[in-house]
C-alpha cells in the first residue's frame, strides 16, 4: 500500500493486487449532498450525472465509448460527504482513464439540450429508488427527523419538489466551487505498482491546476436532542409492517478512541445475523418477529447512525415487537455482553477485513470512503487491530451512552386503506 | 446502474466415474501481458471420482467453493412450487446433531460463510472460509448437504419468512411484472411457477416433501464444483470426497419438454397505484449450445447490454430521459431460452416507452446492426471478460457456470475466437431470428387515464438532443 500527494494537492492511494490483470480506478471528490445550499437538494447527485456529458477535448460520450471499447465498467455514486467516479479496466488502460478523469475534473461542458433529459432521468431514478418503495420513503422521513439541524437530514437524491427545479447552471456553479484537484482522493487498486501509478498520475492529474481553495468542511451541528421522535408512514401497498429505530451516534471520524470499534461490536452482537441477540430473542425464542437486526453506519464526516429493526410475525403488533427490542437493548445496557459474544463478534469483524482482501473494488471503496470522511490511510488499515482491542466494558459503555431514546427516531411502516393516503 | 438478470442454464454433466485415475488438465490463461500471474485452471478428480475445477492461488488466505446440483424449482412437484427454495434455505438451519441455533453458532465461531439457494434449474451454493479454518468449514458443508434436519421449528420459521416475502411481492410493481411475464410465457409449465412458490403452494409443502426433494436432487452425478484460493490439488481432492462423498450416486430428475415462451405479441396491463410504471418485455431466446449463440449474445448486447451506449439506453434514457435504467439480457435454461428486459417510467410515458422498445427491437430484427456496432460489441465482449476474474467468488462462480454449460476446461482460451468468428451477415441473420418473433410485454402501474396523478413533472416528451452520451447514474444513497 502506498499513499502520496501531488503538487496540486491531489492525494493518491495505491492498493496492489496482482491476481488478475485488472485495475479499479476511483476518483473521490470530498463533496456530497451535505455540502449543498439549502433549497437545492439533489444538486451533488445531479452534477454526478452531468459529469458524463463530455468536455471540449472529449465531447459527448467519448469517455464512455472509450471505456466500452476496452471492455471496461464505469459508474458513479453520490453520498452525503462524497461523490465518486470509477472505471474498472484491463490494467494497461489505467493511464488513459486517468487522462479522461483529469480532463473532466475542470473542463466539463454542459448544454441545456443534454441537461434537460438528464434531469428527467434523475427524477425517474428518484421514482425508482424512493417513490415506488414505501420502505425507502420511511427511511427518508426518519433521517429528516433524526438530524434536527445537520444537513444529513436531506436525502442524497434530493426532495422531488427541489430536484425538479434544479438547473445545470446550479450544477456548474457547484462544480466550479468543489471540483478541483486539491479536493480529490484517487484510489487505484489492482495489478499496478505505486511507481507506475505515481508517474502516470503526475503526467495526467499533476497537470490540473488548482481552481478553488477548499476551506474546512464545517456544517451546522446538532443541538442537544431532548425528545424522542416517532414517524409513521402509512401506505396501501405495505403488506408487511415493520419498525425501525435510528439513534444519533458518532462517526468513525468523530468517535473517541475505541468508541467506533465498540459500536461495531455492539451492532454485531445485537443484530448482525441469526446468532445475534435480537434475532435469537425476537425471532427464535419468543416467536414475535420474522426478522430482526441492527446496524451501525460510521462512514461519515460528522455523525454516524446506529439502527435496530424488526418485522413482526402476523398477528403481533408493532408495539409488542418494539417492546421486545427495547428489552434486548436494556439487557445489554444493564448487564453488558458475554466474553463469548465479544470473541465471536471480533472473529467475524476481523474476518470481514480478510474477506475484503479478495475484492479490489471493496478495498478501494473502504479507503475512498474513509479518506473523504476524515480518516487517514493508517486509521483505515488499523481497524482490525482496534477491533481486537475492544473490551466488554467498552461495549457496555457504548450501549449506555449511545442507545439513548432522547436522541432517536422510531419509524413505523404500516398499511393504510386506499383513500387515507395523502400522496403516493 | 444496470441490474442484469443472471444467465442461468442447464445441464447434465457427464457422470464422474468412480475409480478413474486422477487426471489433471492444466490450462493457463494468458489474459494479458501484465505482471499478474495468469489464472491457472486445473481439472481435478478425487479418488472417489468427484470432479472439480481448481484455481490454486495463495495471495489471500481464503478458500472459496462454489457448487451446483442440477435440480432447482423446475424439479418441484406439481402444486408444491417453492419446495426447492424452502429446502435450500433450510440446509444451514440444523444438520447432524446440531439444531439451527447450534449450527449457525458453529459457522459464526469460525466466520464461515455459507449460502445455498435454489434457482430454476439448479441448487447453487458457495462456501467461503479463512484457509486456517478450512477443516471445520468443509465439515459444516458436508453436514448441511448430507444430514440436514428439517426440524419443525426451523421449517415453520423459514416458511413464515418466505410467505412474508411473497406477500410483499403482491404490491411490488417489479415483482408483479416479472411474475406475470413468466406465468404467461410458461403457463402450465414448470418455468411458469415462481421458484419461491406461491402463497398457496408454500403452505402445502410438508417435511416429507423437503426430504424427498433432498434425496432426489442432492446427488453426485449432476454436481459441478469449483474451488478457488489457498488450497492445493491434493487437499482439494480430499475435500471433495469429504464433503460430497456421502451423497447418493445418482439423482432422480424429472425430464421436461423443451418449450419456447408463449403469449408473444401480447401486452398485459396490471393496475397498481404507484408513481412509476414497470415494464418487462421479452421473447424467445437462443440455447447456449446453439451454433448461433455468440451472434445472439452480440446482437443482444447491441440492443440492451451492459454499457451506456446500447440502443435502448441511448433512445430511452439518454435522448428522452424516460427511464433511469433499461436493459435486456439473454437467459438460457435447461429446457428453454429467452431474451428478457425491463425498464420503469412515469405512467404518462409508459405507452411511448413500450412503443420505443418495440421499434428498436423491430429495427434491429429488420436491418441488423451496423458494422461499427458489431466491431464495438465484439471488442467490448472480448476485453471485458477479464473483469470477471478479479475475485475468488467471481472466478468460482464462473467456473461452475462453464461446467453447467458443458464448455470444457479450455473454454476461456476459445471464447475469443468464437466472438471473432461472428460476421456481419451472421449478426443480421441472428438478429432477425432472435428479435423477429415478437414479444410478450407486461406493464404494472397506474392506468393511462390516471397518469396525471403522477408526481412527476407532466412535461411533454423531451426533444431529441443532437449528440448524446450515455450517462451513468448511480446513487450510492447510503
Amino acid at each position: 500500500m502506498s499513499d502520496f500527494k501531488l503538487n496540486n494537492g491531489l492525494e493518491i492511494v495505491v492498493i496492489p493486487d496482482h491476481r488478475a490483470p485488472v485495475v479499479t480506478h476511483m476518483v473521490w471528490y470530498k463533496v456530497g449532498a451535505a455540502d449543498e445550499t439549502p433549497g437545492k437538494s439533489g444538486l451533488a447527485h445531479y452534477l454526478e450525472h452531468l459529469m458524463f456529458k463530455g468536455t471540449t477535448k472529449n465531447p459527448g460520450n467519448t469517455f464512455s465509448q472509450a471505456v466500452a471499447a476496452i471492455g471496461g465498467e464505469e459508474n458513479a455514486f453520490t453520498a452525503s460527504d462524497y461523490t465518486g467516479f470509477f472505471e474498472r479496466v484491463p490494467r494497461e488502460h489505467l493511464k488513459e482513464m486517468m487522462a479522461f478523469e483529469a480532463d473532466r475534473m475542470t473542463n466539463l461542458v454542459v448544454t441545456d439540450a443534454v441537461a434537460r433529459p438528464e434531469l428527467k432521468v434523475v427524477l425517474e431514478e428518484l421514482n425508482m429508488r424512493v417513490a415506488n418503495n414505501p420502505g425507502a420513503r420511511l427511511d427518508e422521513q426518519m433521517d429528516a427527523a433524526l438530524y434536527l439541524n445537520h444537513p444529513y437530514h436531506r436525502p442524497v437524491i434530493g426532495w422531488h419538489h427541489e430536484v425538479e427545479k434544479l438547473t445545470y447552471n446550479d450544477a456548474l456553479a457547484f462544480y466550479r466551487r468543489f471540483y478541483t484537484p486539491n479536493n480529490v482522493v484517487v484510489v487505484v487498486a489492482g495489478d499496478v505498482t505505486p511507481d507506475e501509478v505515481k508517474s502516470d498520475a503526475e503526467a495526467t492529474y499533476g497537470k490540473v491546476p488548482v481552481r478553488a481553495e477548499i476551506g474546512p468542511r464545517v456544517r451546522p451541528t446538532e443541538p442537544v436532542q431532548d425528545a424522542p421522535r416517532t414517524v409513521t408512514l402509512a401506505d396501501p401497498r405495505v403488506e408487511e409492517p415493520s419498525v425501525e429505530r435510528y439513534y444519533l451516534a458518532p462517526s468513525a471520524a468523530t468517535a473517541k478512541p475505541g468508541e467506533e470499534e465498540a459500536l461495531d461490536v455492539l451492532a454485531t452482537v445485537l443484530g448482525k445475523d441469526a446468532n445475534s441477540r435480537l434475532y435469537k430473542t425476537l425471532v427464535m425464542d419468543k416467536g414475535l418477529a420474522l426478522s430482526a437486526g441492527a446496524f451501525y453506519s460510521d462512514s461519515a464526516l460528522d455523525y454516524g447512525k446506529f439502527g435496530v429493526y424488526a418485522s413482526p410475525k402476523p398477528g403481533v403488533t408493532l408495539h409488542t415487537v418494539e417492546a421486545g427490542i427495547d428489552a434486548v437493548l436494556d439487557a445489554v445496557i444493564q448487564h453488558g455482553i458475554t466474553a463469548d459474544e465479544l470473541d465471536r463478534a471480533k472473529t467475524g469483524l476481523i474476518a470481514d477485513a480478510v474477506y475484503a482482501q479478495d475484492n479490489q473494488a471493496t478495498l478501494a471503496r473502504w479507503y475512498g470512503a474513509g479518506l473523504t470522511t476524515g480518516q487517514t490511510v493508517a486509521e483505515v488499515s488499523g481497524w482490525p487491530d482496534r477491533v481486537r482491542a475492544v473490551t466488554a466494558a467498552q461495549v457496555q459503555e457504548a450501549a449506555r451512552q449511545w442507545l439513548d431514546i432522547r436522541r432517536s427516531v422510531t419509524g413505523y411502516l404500516v398499511k393504510s386503506l386506499h383513500g387515507e393516503e395523502s400522496r403516493s | 446502474m444496470i441490474a442484469l438478470g443472471r444467465a442461468v442454464s442447464l445441464v447434465v454433466r457427464k457422470h464422474a466415474m468412480a475409480g478413474l485415475a486422477p487426471c489433471a488438465v492444466a490450462v493457463t490463461l494468458a489474459l494479458s501481458a501484465g505482471p499478474a500471474a495468469a489464472t491457472k485452471i486445473e481439472r481435478i478428480v478425487s479418488s472417489g471420482g468427484i470432479e472439480a475445477w481448481l484455481v490454486h492461488e495463495t495471495a489471500v488466505p481464503l478458500i472459496t467453493v462454489n457448487f451446483a446440483f442440477a435440480g432447482g424449482g423446475a424439479q418441484d412437484a406439481a402444486g408444491k412450487a417453492g419446495t426447492a427454495n424452502l429446502m435450500a434455505s433450510l440446509l444451514d438451519e440444523g444438520a447432524g446433531d446440531l439444531n439451527a441455533d447450534a449450527f449457525q453458532e458453529r459457522l459464526d465461531r469460525k466466520a464461515v460463510q455459507m449460502n445455498i439457494r435454489a434457482g430454476r434449474d439448479h441448487i447453487r451454493g458457495t462456501l467461503q472460509t479463512l484457509s486456517e479454518n478450512r477443516d471445520e468449514a468443509f465439515d459444516d458443508l458436508r453436514l448441511a448437504l448430507t444430514q440436514p434436519r428439517f426440524d419443525p421449528a426451523a421449517v415453520e420459521l423459514n416458511r413464515a419468512q418466505i410467505l412474508s416475502g411473497l406477500r410483499r411481492q403482491i404490491k411490488s410493481p417489479t415483482d408483479l411484472a416479472a411474475l406475470r411475464w413468466w406465468s404467461t410465457a410458461y403457463a402450465g409449465r414448470a418455468y411458469g411457477e415462481p421458484v419461491g412458490g406461491t402463497l398457496k403452494s408454500v403452505q402445502k409443502i410438508t417435511i416429507d416433501d423437503l426430504k424427498t426433494y433432498q434425496h432426489r436432487v442432492l446427488a453426485r452425478d449432476h454436481l459441478a464444483v469449483a474451488i478457488v484460493g489457498d488450497i492445493d490439488a491434493a487437499a482439494a481432492k480430499a475435500m471433495l470426497d469429504r464433503v460430497f462423498g456421502a451423497l447418493p450416486a445418482k439423482a432422480q430428475l424429472v425430464a421436461h419438454q423443451n418449450v419456447p415462451p408463449q403469449g408473444l405479441g401480447q401486452r398485459i396491463n396490471i393496475n397498481l397505484d404507484v408513481p412509476q410504471t414497470v415494464i418487462d418485455f421479452g421473447g424467445a431466446g437462443i440455447a447456449r449450445n446453439d451454433p448461433d449463440f455468440f451472434a445472439a449474445y452480440i446482437v443482444n448486447h447491441i440492443l440492451g447490454g451492459g454499457t451506456f451506449s446500447s440502443r435502448l439506453t441511448s433512445e430511452i434514457r439518454v435522448k428522452r430521459g424516460l427511464a433511469y435504467s433499461v436493459y435486456d439480457a439473454l437467459l438460457w435454461y435447461d429446457d428453454t431460452a429467452v431474451f428478457f428486459g425491463s425498464t420503469a417510467t412515469r405512467a404518462d410515458s409508459a405507452d411511448e416507452t413500450v412503443e420505443l422498445i418495440h421499434k428498436d427491437v423491430r429495427k434491429l430484427a429488420e436491418d441488423g446492426p451496423t458494422a461499427d456496432e458489431l466491431a464495438a460489441a465484439k471488442a467490448y465482449l472480448n476485453s471485458s471478460f477479464v473483469l470477471n476474474l478479479d475475485t475468488s467468488a467471481k472466478v468460482a462462480s464462473l467456473l461452475v457456470q462453464f461446467q453447467l454449460d458443458h464448455l470444457g476446461v479450455d473454454y476461456i482460451n476459445r471464447r475469443k475466437q468464437k466472438i471473432a468468428a461472428v460476421t456481419l451477415d451472421d449478426a443480421k441473420r441472428v438478429a432477425k431470428r432472435l428479435f423477429g418473433g415478437g414479444m410478450l410485454v407486461t406493464v404494472v402501474g397506474r392506468p393511462a387515464a390516471l397518469a396525471s396523478a403522477s408526481d412527476g413533472p407532466g412535461t411533454a416528451a423531451a426533444r431529441v438532443p443532437p449528440l448524446l452520451p450515455a450517462a451513468i447514474g448511480g446513487g450510492d444513497l447510503h
